[in-house]
């Protein structure tokens, strides 16, 4: 696993004040894989995936991702890397005054020299790639649902076929059926396209269901790192309130 | 890793075969592209062709669906085409891409006259919906500072004393400095010219009766709605946009009341304030001049001043100062209220509710001078 990392994070420190986020994190994340990010709300889940993605300086330690060290690589390099990666946020992070088709071909045209027909085409297939129909192309995000948003949002993190997605999770604020489906989507794409996911979430189904491996962050590190057997088997305190809190039995049983 | 994409035209056995190889990957979509649209034209009429990818090092959504774009292609142009060769890996994604419908490519809008007119129409309905809106908006704050004086207890103070500091206190310096120098322009300038006739003093005159009557008020509320008017669209556009004042409508309370009117009396308390801050620095201003420069000195000016100036100067300049708050944060809440989903929109607003609000405080400081000249002040 370790000499196919793709992500290689090193003794990975960031703090914000006197706080102390992350302090000395290791974690590899192996080419192909869905790893599932977990740790209690305020932990620094979604600071280390935007250290990782480069958005929060650290203030220690390396990151190496698909082999390049974003801290010392020059900026022609490092964007080289970015264009190899797709990021859904959050919040979509849709850009508001461009329509969906607008959004996902934005950084296809900026990057690709290819003809208005192919990026209308690409576009479709995208939105159905990730199952919208064709007639939400022309919409803004405002005249779209939390669940669309966050489809139309994975379709532009999808645009330039990167090798890694990073989702930030991506089922908060959708349905149990959506949620499923996005669990789904994800788990089809990463065999159809081949990628290697990285999904910070709270979502118990999408672990289960979606992810190969699990990483716990607890007091700025990983407190525990493997499968979803693992997990149950392990007998930290919080793990364990984790996995076998009231909603994790109502869904085992 | 093989390197470019290649698409070569072999003949297996009695039929043709298109057969590709390379990396079909995104970064090669323009090469692929144009490929397939030769090959397509290239194979018209033929009976079979076979689209052998089994030679493909790398495929993604693009490799595929201009694959699967060579084939529709082919199909329609009459031959029987199907791919082969495909590994178990891009099989699936390949799948993927055929569900695609294909494109049916919209015209882009022409120009035309009847368009042009239609956008004129549409101006003029859009002139008339916001002389509406405002007068909505100016009727929706009367009722509320009804209620507000019914029930004194329910009056923002504290959010009323923020905006005061917001757009008052925090205006002084700016207010001072570049009205301080538009007194000092007028007083330059007026000397200059009135030496040739030798009417250096009558520049007192000029420079308090343009400062007190018109320039005072009116370059300061021009800098509150750049200023204020602005903050006050973007405030509540960005609430608009985050559902906030949604919020405040389900909690059962009033928008207009919460928000709208304290800003509003805030600025009715410091525009004139600033005004009258305003009018004293550039009589400041024009003084210094008048003195360094022209060599009028503090006494002469000041009893000249007395002479020149009767306070109904002063009373028209101030008189007008409370209207024009009023314009620009009925216009700016009007904006504000109006803004829709995007950041674009947001910009928008912004930039109308400054222009707008500039333009009615010119239009009212022309009424207010007809109405003066003609009442004999």
């Amino acid at each position: 696993m370790a000499d196919d990392a793709i992500i290689r994070v090193r003794d990975v420190s960031v703090q914000f004040g006197s706080r102390r986020v992350l302090d000395g994190l290791h974690l590899d994340v192996g080419r192909g894989e869905i790893l599932g990010f977990v740790g209690a709300s305020g932990a620094g889940k979604s600071v280390l995936l935007r250290t990782i993605i480069g958005l929060v300086p650290r203030l220690g330690g390396t990151v190496e991702v698909l082999g390049t060290d974003m801290g010392t690589a020059d900026a022609a390099t490092r964007r080289g890397v970015e264009r190899r990666w797709g990021v859904l946020f959050q919040h979509g992070a849709l850009f508001s005054s461009l329509s969906v088709r607008q959004n996902i071909q934005f950084p296809l045209r900026e990057y690709l020299n290819v003809s208005p027909r192919l990026l209308d085409e690409i576009t479709l297939a995208k939105l159905a790639m990730v199952g919208l129909k064709p007639d939400v192309a022309g919409r803004f995000p405002s005249e779209l649902s939390g669940g669309m948003i966050k489809r139309v949002a994975l379709a532009r993190a999808l645009a330039l076929e990167p090798e890694i997605v990073f989702l930030d999770e991506p089922t908060s604020g959708l349905d149990p059926i959506g949620a499923g489906d996005f669990d789904e989507l994800v788990r089809t794409l990463q065999r159809t396209l081949g990628l290697t996911v990285f999904m910070v979430t709270h979502d118990l189904d999408s672990l289960h269901t979606a992810c190969d491996r699990i990483a716990v962050l607890g007091d700025g590190k990983v407190i525990a790192d493997g499968t979803m057997s693992d997990m149950l088997a392990s007998q930290h305190p919080w793990l364990q309130a984790y996995f076998h809190g009231p909603r994790a039995r109502a869904l085992a049983s | 890793m093989s390197g470019e994409p290649v698409l070569e035209r072999v003949t297996v056995g009695g039929g043709v075969a298109l057969r590709a190889s390379g990396v079909w990957t995104a970064q090669y979509a323009h090469v692929i592209e144009r490929m397939i649209d030769t090959a397509e034209k290239g194979e018209r009429g033929q009976v079979a062709v076979l689209i052998d990818v089994s030679k493909v090092a790398k495929l993604d959504t693009f490799g595929a669906w201009l694959i699967e774009r060579l084939r529709r292609g082919l199909v329609e142009g009459g031959s029987d085409s199907r791919i082969a060769g495909l590994s178990d890996d891009y099989s699936s994604l390949v799948d993927e891409v055929r569900r695609v419908a294909s494109v049916a490519v919209t015209p882009a809008p022409r120009f035309s006259i009847v368009g042009m007119a239609e956008n004129v129409g549409r101006s003029v309905v859009d002139i008339a919906d916001m002389m509406v809106a405002l007068a909505g908006m100016t009727g929706a704050l009367v009722v509320a500072f009804g209620n507000v004086l019914r029930r004194p207890a329910t009056f923002r103070l504290t959010s009323m004393v923020h905006h005061v500091e917001q757009v008052g206190w925090r205006a002084v310096p700016i207010i001072m400095l570049i009205t301080f120098l538009i007194g000092c322009i007028i007083a330059q300038q007026g000397l200059f010219h009135f030496r040739q006739f030798g009417a250096d003093v009558f520049v007192v005159d000029m420079l308090g009766v343009l400062v007190l009557r018109e320039i005072g008020v009116l370059i300061v509320a021009i800098m509150v709605a750049g200023r204020s008017g602005s903050a006050y669209t973007a405030e509540l556009g960005s609430m608009k946009m985050r559902e906030e004042i949604d919020a405040l409508r389900t909690m059962g309370f009033d928008p207009v009341e919460v928000l709208i009117l304290p800003r509003i009396l805030a600025l009715l308390v410091a525009l004139p304030c600033l005004a009258f801050i305003g009018a004293m620095s550039a009589l400041y201003g024009g003084g210094m001049v008048a003195w360094l420069y022209g060599g009028v000195d503090p006494d002469a000016f000041l009893s000249r001043l007395r002479e020149s100036i009767s306070i109904h100067h002063f009373t028209v300049g101030m008189i007008k100062a409370p209207f024009m708050a009023l314009v620009i944060g009925v216009v700016a809440s009007v904006e504000g209220l109006l803004v829709e989903g995007s950041a674009e929109s947001l910009g928008q607003h912004t930039t109308a509710s400054v222009v707008k609000s500039i333009f009615f405080v010119i239009v009212m400081d022309g009424v207010f001078a007809i109405f003066f000249a003609s009442i004999g002040i």
